[in-house]
């Protein structure tokens, strides 16, 4: 069972739910990105999503496309991201998901990059612009060594592609909350409630819901809802603004519970 | 051509694809039906033809450039006048099929990226004649180099949003219309402007397109009761070009796509993917791209913004890998040649775009015999450079 699994299997007995910040790898730097994943992780993480920075994040808003910015000028890779990992995995066991977009990936070569990211200690890969109809490749080689491949719904998601989604995911399914961009403006309404329950009605795996969801409240109605909230716009403006995380991270999670 | 390219995942053998959010899906899914339903429409396709011929100027003239035959002193070249259309460039061929399209698909609001800002243009005509709201996003180092089309858009009733991240051009814009759309997908068209991104728009495009190809192969048959030896198109995204060569890619006919050497290849400031780029994914297809080792989509460089894009069309990928088509560039320098060249011998000053294609006739066509032909997409008119080409000759207007 992988850590992300046996992760979501706890919070299960527990009754709580999966509190899964996201941060941008070397935002403001490397150095900081570890200490904010200790920070972040004693707060009350349940899994860490760390964003791998591109120069064309057409899945981003303005937030966190500022982050990828400023990642790259700091020189930042997906090779030094999974040389921080590896770092990291020195001294935790919080589940990391790498979150990149597709040509990084390819560029790194499939398999090469399933290997590597497998011995560094990551968990999961989400990639926002690979959808499973295109992922075959990357399918096989994240089971070989045993990563979960994290896809994404949306609440645009006919039947057809919600089964293919739940089919090809492992560990949790992502959710994303609106039409739109991440850190647009979230809206709990009827849409996301009927989506969730199809798409529950289809597979018992983990749905983590994500994009829009900036306070304790909106976590905490957003946990009622599924088996785990991603935080991301919201904790890239405060890093920032060279705020502190930690009370932030500390009180969504005691909104959500668990 | 092989009826299996591209599949039904829109694959052009390795080339293609879709590499979209999620919430894109049904969008897409929804876009390839209704275009498969409507091109076999013949009510759609009657008001499309009617258009083409009343509001574009279709058919183009394929017109003998007799001067610059002579000048040049070896095969006949002719140009595929594709700079008469209305608004001025071969993109209101695409941009008004998709308007109508979108009109029936019952979408009240159409989005695009451009470049030269001649798209932009195609596609605010479009919505002011089928009565759709328009947004045209547009990056501001283009918007300065090409301030005309962005009033001309303005007058149009379009509302232009310039987009200040990355790069500040054509790739900028089209994330930028990427996020629109994932946003307003519900009510929203996005009239992608060349045959690129994810299936079905790199073959909506080039079939849409191809009538340019379809006509100028009738017309070289009526004037020359042959076909041509020799076809030359400018690269950007690669829709003028494929729109020309589709016709023609059955007979054994030289194709030459020009893309955009800019300041040259070993200067690292250019656009010429094939020369100096090598397979990613970006933008919603697989294809040939400028990218660093890690990935990265690299910026370019082009005298014409419209040829200034890191990527290119997959199927050209596909037709460059079958050797089917010869992809060179032309320089900056070379395009500006030509530009000039054009407009002293013919009397027609092209867009800076199609002075690439221009600029390799003018090495092409030397070496060729008199009797042979060549046919050179004049994918648009420059009148919308005259301020740049100034601008780049120190002279003020």
């Amino acid at each position: 069972m992988s850590r992300i699994e046996q992760t979501f299997k706890q919070l299960r007995k527990s009754g709580g739910k999966a509190l899964i910040p996201y941060i941008m790898t070397g935002d403001p730097s490397l150095e900081a990105t570890k200490k904010l994943i200790a920070d972040i992780e004693e707060a009350g993480a349940d899994i860490i999503e760390l964003g791998v920075p591109f120069s064309d994040p057409l899945a981003d808003g303005p937030t966190i496309q500022r982050a990828h910015e400023r990642a790259l000028q700091n020189g930042v890779t997906l090779r030094k991201v999974l040389a921080l990992v590896k770092e990291i995995r020195q001294s935790s066991e919080v589940p990391l998901v790498l979150m990149t977009y597709f040509n990084p990936v390819f560029k790194f070569g499939i398999e090469a990059f399933a290997r590597e990211a497998s011995n560094a200690g990551v968990d999961g890969v989400i990639i926002p612009d690979l959808i499973p109809d295109e992922a075959d490749d990357f399918i096989k080689a994240a089971r070989q060594f045993k990563l979960d491949t994290i896809f994404l719904l949306a609440p645009t998601s006919t039947l057809e592609r919600i089964k293919k989604v739940v089919k090809a995911s492992t560990g949790f399914i992502y959710y994303v909350s609106i039409t739109g961009i991440t850190g647009a403006k979230l809206s709990i309404g009827n849409p996301m409630k009927d989506t969730l329950e199809i798409i529950r009605s289809n597979t018992g795996k983990p749905v983590a819901v994500g994009f829009g969801i900036s306070t304790p409240q909106e976590a905490a109605s957003v946990s009622k809802l599924s088996e785990g909230v991603i935080i991301g716009s919201a904790i890239v403006r405060l890093i920032a603004e060279g705020k502190d995380i930690k009370d932030f991270v500390k009180k969504i999670k005691e909104g959500i519970g668990g | 051509m092989n009826e299996k390219v591209p599949d039904n995942k829109g694959h052009f053998g390795i080339y293609g694809g879709r590499f979209v959010p999620e919430t894109l899906m049904p969008a897409l899914i929804e876009l390839e039906a209704a275009y498969r339903k409507y091109i076999k429409d013949t009510t759609f396709l009657e008001e499309l033809r009617s258009l083409q011929k009343d509001f574009i100027g279709r058919p183009t003239p394929l017109y003998f450039a007799k001067n610059l035959t002579e000048k040049l002193g070896g095969a006949k070249i002719y140009l595929k006048r594709e700079d008469l259309c209305h608004t001025g460039a071969h993109k209101i061929n695409n941009a008004l099929a998709q308007a109508l399209l979108a009109k029936r698909m019952g979408k009240s609001r159409i989005i695009a990226e451009t470049g030269a800002g001649q798209h932009g243009v195609a596609t605010a005509t479009g919505a002011a004649l089928a009565g759709l709201e328009c947004e045209i996003y547009m990056g501001s180092e283009d918007i300065r180099r090409q301030s005309l089309n962005v009033f001309r858009m303005r007058l149009l009733g379009a509302r232009v949003s310039e987009v200040n991240v990355g790069s500040r051009t054509l790739k900028d814009a089209i994330n930028e219309a990427l996020r629109d759309w994932t946003t307003n997908v519900g009510h929203t068209h996005y009239v992608l402007g060349t045959a690129f991104g994810p299936h079905p728009y790199p073959v909506m495009v080039r079939n849409f397109q191809s009538v340019i190809g379809n006509e100028a192969r009738k017309q070289i048959l009526q004037v020359e009761k042959k076909l041509p030896d020799c076809l030359i198109a400018c690269v950007g995204g690669g829709s003028n070009s494929i729109g020309l060569f589709f016709a023609f890619l059955k007979d054994n006919i030289r194709m030459i796509g020009v893309e955009a050497g800019g300041h040259g290849i070993a200067s690292g400031e250019h656009a010429a993917r094939f020369a100096g780029g090598s397979i990613g994914v970006f933008q919603g297809c697989k294809s040939y791209l400028l990218q660093d080792d890690d990935g990265n989509v690299l910026g370019t460089h082009s005298v014409s913004a419209g040829l200034d894009y890191a990527s290119v069309g997959p199927e050209h990928s596909f037709l460059r890998d079958l050797k089917r088509i010869e992809y060179t560039y032309a320089t900056d320098e070379e395009a500006l040649k030509a530009f000039e060249l054009l407009s002293r011998t013919e009397g027609i000053i092209p867009a800076l775009e199609s002075a690439h294609a221009v600029a390799e006739a003018a090495k092409t066509a030397p070496a060729l015999p008199k009797d042979s032909v060549i046919i050179v997409n004049l994918s648009g008119r420059g009148d919308k450079d005259v301020q740049e080409v100034a601008r780049i000759k120190g002279i003020e207007l």
